[in-house]
């Protein structure tokens, strides 16, 4: 296997987070185009300055990217469409810097929406993938909380995690969501509310869950200089990796794709787990943050309950960890919950986090993880960032 | 342990009879291999003829070696429970009316993991038998049961929910006068019914068999003449709220082809039990049975044709019997269709030659009373769609899944004598 290029003269910035909604009317077209437009005013630019766009979103339909350049007047000369839910946001930074580096755009548009009206979830649930149709939503049509009670299950025979354990990451997460004006989440929520909560999928409750909602997010990539040239805070890309349906002999997914490329992805980045400032992971489910922290080389694996345990996740913590509270707090906006990590995670470097900026950061390890298509997440991607000139 | 399965209390008449939801029916057309095999209640999956990789979900590649030489082949039952849940909620009606609800991860010894529903009695880590059924959609669904049969494990709710099974059900059997009659009533009783009502047409006549069943304890006589459609909807009006099963066995078979007969009689009495007898049944016990389908503990489950094998394919000797036969086979398929919303299901049970008058010039083997009961009761524990009784039927469907044109060819063989 060859040596990655490296990311150099690349940057990521003007990230822009539409405020979630628990409903929306509007289409997720609308969506879209909010998070794009805000991206766009934050860096100053008119939307026939971008020449790259790439979008990610599961209610479009029957549009795709295509239909997207007509319906919001672009002309993009690189347009890619990614339909890999949680890890779509980590795969756009990828393909729009590498297409930048190239030369085949110099400036692209990463955007992720879907709207939420109040029968989207069970109506994408019902066309999600074939697999799905065939072999998993027959058996009890519990959706994602059904597979994920599974592996959890599974996780908790094979490593001795508690709820207790799970409950931690959603806790902290809910207390980081109370600083972030736009999350669905408003309330406080204790250990305890969360072990009594209503049960869902055992072990999963309410509080495992994520709340799908209507929401948006949206960043630029662009050259360093370009950047420069606008006086735009930006940041780095140190490394990143993606891989889809790793593991597949594994009978029940207790580890992702990650733990196949970690070492290059830490090698690219010249640093290790413990240089990062604030983790971002993919929590669809906590069981999922927790597998994510072992692939990624936080700790061993099965060990992630016990190196949680003596850590703050809060944002003024050890461990800051999805800072804006995560889909588990801020809510599933679709597959803008493949963006939702990157999105805070490039505000955090380049320190414009605000409400929920974790004091000094500088790196961060952006974790994407997407698409239950039958029994377990195929894709899985991460990225290193770190923060450029202010 | 499984609970044992109380009988229903008396229907209240003031509360409303729940509507028939269902679990979601949606597959590709690959996984239709699965409820294929469902139908005729056996575990089926996917083998890869070039590297002989088993698949699981249906695929239309194998994910070992990219052939697409994958042919549907019985499979290894057996099996580990990795991880298990119970669902306390779902999105789809059919389930949430349902929980909670359990559904595990299952190890195949043969090699891929399948989510499926769990047996109560199943445990975590333990070994289990996968069985392959029709869900109330129809469509096929794997279900763990534990390795060693636990007492009462066919009463399990999510067990029961995928089959037709007889106990605590009233049933209705159209024939009295039918030889099979009270081996069927006998088979029933035993298998748990509740209730049997048996059609008798013509009391008048005298007849041995209506003796017999006489004398049986549960059996309810009630006049029904299947060629008559004001005495199929005068039965209907009476009992049609309350029959959870029918069970058609109703039969006119006189021998001969087309040119052994002078004139078309015989074949229209064929025509009148065998065709439209069905449909008039259909069309008046039909729309009650379709409404009950989630009804409780005896809510309508099945409708059951006994139908000869030469439905198939002709039997010459036999050649405008076999013509009611197709003729009915092929509105059995139409009735299914029409009853698939529901989820009430139609069990087709294919008879070779029988023991009785008028197959008596045929060699054996024959077809017993017992064997026929025996299937039926089968065929509706383990909710088929399609069922053969005896040698002969099984050798005829063999023979028709193999190649319809070579049965059809040394069915109808004129000898060289000359």
């Amino acid at each position: 296997m060859g040596k990655r290029q490296s990311y150099d003269g690349v940057v990521l910035c003007a990230p822009f987070t539409t405020a979630y909604q628990r409903y929306s009317i509007e289409t997720a077209h609308w969506w879209i185009a909010r998070a794009l437009k805000g991206s766009l005013d934050l860096a100053g630019l008119r939307p026939s300055e971008i020449d790259g766009f790439t979008v990610s979103s599961f209610t479009l339909f029957p549009d795709t990217a295509v239909g997207l350049t007509q319906h919001l007047g672009l002309s993009p000369r690189w347009l890619d469409h990614i339909p890999m839910g949680g890890a779509s946001g980590v795969v756009a930074l990828r393909r729009a810097a590498r297409a930048v580096q190239s030369g085949d755009a110099d400036i692209v548009a990463c955007v992720a929406g879907d709207t939420n009206h109040i029968d989207s979830f069970r109506l994408m649930l019902s066309s999600f993938s074939r697999f799905a149709s065939d072999a998993s939503y027959p058996y009890g049509y519990g959706g994602p909380n059904a597979n994920f009670a599974l592996l959890t299950d599974r996780y908790m025979q094979e490593f001795g995690a508690t709820r207790e354990d799970f409950g931690k990451i959603c806790v902290a997460q809910r207390q980081n969501a109370l600083s972030n004006p736009g999350a669905v989440m408003k309330k406080p929520l204790t250990l305890e509310q969360y072990l009594a909560a209503k049960p869902i999928s055992d072990p999963i409750a309410l509080f495992d869950c994520v709340m799908p909602c209507a929401g948006s997010e949206a960043f630029l990539v662009m050259s360093e200089e370009e950047a420069a040239k606008r006086a735009l805070p930006y940041a780095r890309i140190s490394g990143a990796i993606e891989r889809h349906n790793a593991h597949a002999e594994d009978p029940i997914q207790l580890r992702g794709g990650w733990s196949v490329d970690i070492d290059e992805l830490w090698d690219m980045a010249s640093c290790a787990p413990v240089d990062m400032d604030l983790v971002q992971t993919y929590d669809d489910y906590p069981v999922i943050s927790a597998m994510q922290i072992e692939d990624l080389g936080f700790c061993p694996k099965g060990e992630a309950p016990s190196f949680l345990r003596d850590k703050d996740m809060t944002i003024k913590g050890d461990f800051p960890h999805n800072t804006s509270g995560g889909q588990l707090s801020a809510g599933q906006a679709g597959a803008a919950g493949g963006f939702i990590g990157l999105v805070e995670a490039i505000r955090q470097v380049t320190g414009q986090a605000g409400p929920t900026q974790v004091a000094g950061a500088s790196s961060a390890l952006v974790s994407g993880f997407g698409m239950i298509n039958y029994d377990r997440g195929v894709c899985s991607a991460a990225a290193v960032i770190t923060g450029g000139a202010r | 342990m499984t609970d044992p399965l109380p009988p229903p209390p008396k229907k209240n008449p003031q509360v409303r009879t729940v509507s028939p939801t269902r679990p979601p029916e949606a597959r590709s057309r690959t996984a239709l291999g699965l409820s294929a095999a469902a139908a005729e209640g056996r575990f089926a999956l996917q083998h890869c003829d070039d590297c002989g990789k088993v698949q699981y979900p249906p695929r239309d590649a194998c994910s070992g070696c990219l052939s697409t030489e994958l042919r549907w082949k019985d499979t290894d039952t057996k099996g580990t429970l990795l991880a298990e849940t119970t669902i306390h909620t779902s999105t789809k009606l059919y389930f949430r009316e349902r929980t909670p609800w359990r559904t595990g991860s299952v190890q195949l010894d043969a090699g891929p993991v399948i989510i499926c529903h769990l047996h109560g009695d199943c445990v975590r880590n333990g070994r289990v038998d996968i069985i392959n059924r029709l869900d109330r959609s129809g469509q096929a669904v794997l279900l763990a049961l534990p390795s060693q049969r636990s007492p009462h494990m066919e009463d399990d709710p999510q067990l029961r929910a995928m089959t037709s099974d007889p106990k605590h059900r009233r049933i209705l059997i159209t024939d009295a006068r039918n030889p099979n009659t009270p081996e069927i009533v006998k088979a029933l009783c035993d298998a748990g019914a509740s209730m049997i009502f048996v059609g008798l047409s013509e009391a008048w006549r005298p007849s041995p068999t209506v003796d017999a069943l006489s004398a049986m304890d549960k059996v309810d006589m009630l006049p029904l003449d299947v060629t008559d459609t004001h005495s199929v909807q005068k039965l209907a009006g009476a009992i049609g709220g309350k029959t959870d099963i029918l069970i058609n066995n109703a039969r006119f078979l006189r021998p001969g082809g087309v040119l052994a007969r002078s004139d078309t009689s015989f074949a229209k009495e064929e025509m009148e039990v065998n065709y439209f007898g069905l449909m008039r049944l259909a069309q008046s016990f039909g729309p009650a049975m379709a409404s009950r389908t989630a009804d409780g503990v005896n809510a309508s489950v099945a409708w059951v044709n006994i139908l000869s094998v030469h439905a198939l394919s002709s039997q010459p000797e036999f050649g405008c019997f076999s013509a009611s036969n197709a003729a009915a086979r092929s509105l059995s398929q139409s009735l299914r269709a029409e009853f698939r919303a529901s989820g009430l299901r139609v069990m087709n049970l294919y008879c070779g030659p029988t023991e009785d008058e008028w197959y008596q010039p045929l060699p054996p083997p024959k077809v017993t009373p017992q064997a026929v009961a025996r299937t039926l009761v089968t065929g509706l524990q383990n909710g088929l769609e399609e069922t053969y009784c005896g040698d002969v039927a099984k050798d005829v469907f063999e023979r028709f899944r193999d190649n319809p044109l070579i049965l059809e060819r040394e069915t109808t063989l004129a000898g060289d004598g000359a």
